[in-house]
């Protein structure tokens, strides 16, 4: 049994497309059928359109990418009216990425989902590529506390806050974010990272930064899922290089309720359901009768 | 359904310094329009990413593609050999729009932006077409679409082969109805700008580095006067008067 179960919403199975790197599904579905998957995250949404950053936007390095695509969207009010009548059709669960640049902003969006078909919220403190807003609510605790308590008191749907691994205490952000009232986390999004044009002597993203992705960052994605596991009894989410079913399974055993997958999908755009496929097929072989079985297994 | 799927190299091999071509075996049932691109790789896990190389020509049961070696996967691509297996998916982007190309038509090309240029001149019907094409040093291509073109114009930076310096010198766009262009950003900016100011109608091939290559990753973005597009998926070919540059 892959069935998973999380604050209330019941998913088909563990895996979930990461936020921004699976549109509003459309794209994929061309693919394959997408109804196959857990569910969905949106590319992460803002209460006001977001043009994203200029610039290169994506570097690949070894056994990984950097982006800056700094929340491009189309906005709230554009994504309920265009995008989510097609995202119903595509029978799984949707979860709303939902990105601002205050607080006023974030509870703003939140309320414009609240009577929307959207399953969860997963409210995104952790995008690296935005100057305001995004990772400067997800470093320091008391910040984090401050938005998702607001927003808590907002929210009528199920709460996910998606951490940064560039918080101060990945672990103490955690405990910090359940105190305030997160319903559940979801972790990691991707790391502060660089690179530089040595032709032009100058780096080469126009924020200078951006965030690493991919199979690079997936032992530090799992190390930091185990702790955050360790420390707080709310459903945690873990992402983070996620490539295989193994992959997948590593994190079930470090805690995890269930997975995202984000980069892989660039690498192959089916990859998703081959992840579900080789979760079974360990499963199978194992004996695993549910995935409750090995959930936390290695805490 | 789109997919991604093995193909089976039928020739690889380098027809200047730094440039390969290489005739891939495999069916493809979609319509093929010039400026499209596949998504190429020849690795499982490193490096990470899928190649855009654009479609240089479309033969029974086989796709050509002209590619330069930039970087660690273009590489690994040129060391692929007769009878290596590598992964397609495509056709992918929009391609230049063959219904509308009529008059009298210009292709400028800088470098590898010749490439979809080949499979382009021999598919305009009904128009009166001409070729500009400036390189480095070494020149390619050019044979290929010299059977389907009025006039030829080439350019190096080296002199080595007809003018000496950039295409965007030997070009007047004044004399055309239309101009199709690919090439390095500041060459194709140049032609835009010098098209716009001569009131003559251009459409461009973008280059963009590329990730998921179907629209869904939002890092080719190309800046337009109705926002930010997609070069995967609403280009690379873009009306150049709707760029902002």
């Amino acid at each position: 049994m892959l069935t998973r179960e999380i604050c209330g919403v019941k998913f088909k199975n563990p895996v979930i497309a990461a936020s921004g790197t699976f549109g509003f599904g459309k794209e994929y579905s061309e693919f394959y059928d997408v109804s196959l998957l857990g569910g969905i995250c949106t590319k992460g949404l803002t209460i006001y359109p977001k043009e994203g950053n200029d610039g290169i936007r994506v570097v690949e390095t070894r056994a990984g990418m950097l982006n800056s695509v700094g929340l491009q969207n189309p906005g709230i009010d554009a994504f309920i009216q265009k995008e989510l009548p097609y995202m119903e059709g595509l029978q799984t669960n949707i979860i709303a990425n939902v990105g601002g640049n205050n607080i006023e902003q974030y509870m703003e969006a939140v309320e414009k989902l609240n009577d929307t078909s959207v399953h969860m919220i997963e409210l995104n403190i952790s995008c690296p590529n935005v100057k305001t807003g995004g990772m400067a609510f997800g470093i320091k605790c008391e910040d984090a506390y401050e938005v998702v308590s607001k927003v808590r008191s907002v929210c009528k749907k199920p709460l996910i806050v998606k951490l940064s691994p560039n918080a101060e205490d990945i672990v103490a952000m955690a405990v910090k974010c359940r105190e305030a009232g997160a319903d559940a986390l979801s972790l990691i999004n991707t790391i502060k990272a660089m690179a530089i044009d040595v032709k032009k002597r100058r780096p080469v993203f126009h924020n200078v930064t951006a965030g690493l992705s991919g199979p690079a960052v997936k032992p530090i994605a799992l190390r930091m899922v185990y702790e955050v596991c360790k420390a707080v009894d709310i459903p945690v989410i873990g992402m983070g290089g996620i490539m295989t079913g193994q992959d997948a399974v590593e994190f079930i055993m470090a805690g995890a309720t269930a997975i995202q997958v984000g980069t892989a999908n660039f690498i192959q755009p089916d990859i998703g359901v081959r992840i579900i496929e080789e979760i079974r097929e360990f499963m199978y072989k194992e004996g695993i009768k549910s995935i409750d079985e090995i959930m936390g297994a290695a805490l | 359904m789109a997919q991604y799927k093995s193909a089976k190299v039928v020739s690889n091999e380098k027809i200047v310094d730094g440039i390969y071509k290489m005739i891939v075996e495999t069916e493809i049932k979609e319509a093929i329009v010039p400026g499209q691109f596949f998504m190429l790789k020849c690795w499982q896990a490193e490096p990470v990413l899928w190649r855009p190389i654009s479609i240089c020509e479309v033969k029974e049961g086989a796709l050509v593609f002209l590619y330069a070696t930039v970087g660690r996967g273009t590489e690994r691509l040129a060391a692929l050999k007769k009878g290596d297996q590598l992964q397609v998916m495509g056709p992918l982007g929009n391609g230049f729009d063959l219904n509308n190309i009529q008059g009298k038509v210009a292709l400028v090309a800088g470098g590898i932006g010749i490439a979809p240029m080949v499979e382009l001149s021999k598919r305009i019907k009904g128009a009166e077409v001409d070729l500009y094409a400036g390189f480095r040093k070494d020149v390619y291509a050019v044979e290929d679409i010299k059977p389907y073109v009025n006039k030829v114009h080439i350019s190096t930076e080296d002199g080595s082969v007809g003018h000496k310096g950039y295409v965007t010198e030997i070009f007047d766009p004044s004399a055309y109805d239309l101009v199709l262009c690919c090439g390095p950003e500041v060459m194709m900016e140049k032609v835009v700008k010098d098209c716009l100011q001569k009131g003559t109608k251009i459409f461009v091939s973008m280059e963009k580095h590329m990730a998921c290559g179907i629209g869904a990753c939002l890092v080719c973005t190309c800046k337009t006067k109705e926002g930010n597009k997609r070069t995967c998926k609403e280009g690379p070919v873009f009306d150049g008067e709707s760029l902002v540059i």
